[in-house]
């Protein structure tokens, strides 16, 4: 018993949340925002997978070493896409495809 | 410290020669673990950024053949991956507990879900193949969209038949920790394996998180 046990009352509040946002997230969908649609759904999503990160997966208990892993991954998720975005969305004529 | 014997004695069965104690040993495999997860986000990483470069150039094309697929059949296998989220998290809290069966239990509930997504996905390909959505010289769509519309079924096939291939491995690790948990070696004091492996499970979950928005339900209100 050295590790924080979180209470089975903590995750079923998650799994509620994360199905209501499911439901969101699909009538939304349905609903003219013009560019803003994307937004939603990645902001939904984004929210979502943040829930399980911190919970169900234990990192809001976690150690600094854990965060830092957690937090490294994201940021090298974003070089990746930035300097990928930068290079091929800005590009002037539409080149092979 | 001193060589003496009766210290060796004192060690938890579980604790391997090179750790201090139980927690460090235990921090080991969860940062272990975690490490691995970041070179899986960037394995999937490139896949979307691929998908949202192609999405941006072909926006229409893309917007068309998401119409193809199923909404109901992507909707449902989320609620699935969602619970076996919520039951894996519940195995590895019995693991912490020490409730050998409520975690048996709760582990093949987790790979009962797993191979229903499995199911239902088997189920899409099936319907895709007879409506020719894959892409080679088989593929039928119309004629607008034809070219780039292989673009989007080509990422589809590929991203999600990755996540797939992640879900079948998530659930023969299951199987192997159902096994480590009938033969008794997962106890209250070491149940890494459980944890560790509920961090995997629940990483293919977020993947699939963003799959189904991006795949699923491009311009719907159309």
């Amino acid at each position: 018993m050295l590790d924080h046990i979180v209470p089975t009352r903590v995750y079923y509040t998650i799994f509620a949340v994360l199905m209501l946002c499911t439901g969101l997230t699909v009538a939304i969908a349905f609903v003219d925002l013009g560019p803003f649609n994307i937004v939603a759904a990645l902001v939904i999503a984004v929210f979502k997978a943040a829930l399980v990160i911190l919970f169900f997966m234990h990192v809001k208990y976690g150690s600094r070493l854990t965060w830092a892993v957690v937090v490294g991954s994201a940021f090298w998720l974003a070089i990746l896409l930035v300097l990928t975005f930068s290079d091929y969305l800005t590009r002037v004529s539409l080149p092979f495809g | 410290m001193s060589p003496d014997a009766t210290v060796e004695v004192h060690h938890p069965a579980a604790l391997a020669h090179q750790f201090d104690s139980l927690e460090q040993q235990r921090d080991a495999s969860t940062f272990g673990m975690w490490v691995f997860l970041a070179t899986e986000v960037l394995f999937f990483g490139v896949l979307f950024a691929t998908y949202a470069i192609y999405r941006a150039w072909y926006a229409d094309a893309f917007a068309a053949a998401s119409h193809e697929l199923l909404i109901w059949a992507g909707a449902t296998n989320t609620v699935v991956l969602i619970t076996s989220s919520l039951t894996m998290a519940l195995a590895v809290h019995a693991a912490q507990t020490g409730d050998r069966r409520r975690l048996m239990r709760f582990l093949v509930v987790t790979m009962v879900l797993g191979t229903a997504f499995l199911g239902i996905k088997a189920f899409e390909y099936y319907t895709g193949f007879r409506e020719g959505h894959l892409p080679g010289p088989g593929f039928r769509f119309e004629s607008t969209y034809f070219q780039h519309a292989q673009i989007f079924f080509s990422l589809y096939y590929l991203m999600t038949g990755l996540h797939a291939l992640h879900m079948i491995i998530g659930i023969a690790l299951m199987a192997v920790m159902l096994w480590l948990s009938w033969r008794g070696t997962i106890t209250d004091e070491y149940y890494a394996p459980i944890e560790i492996s509920g961090l995997y499970w629940h990483f293919v979950d977020i993947v699939w998180i963003f799959l189904f928005p991006l795949l699923y339900l491009i311009g719907r209100h159309a």
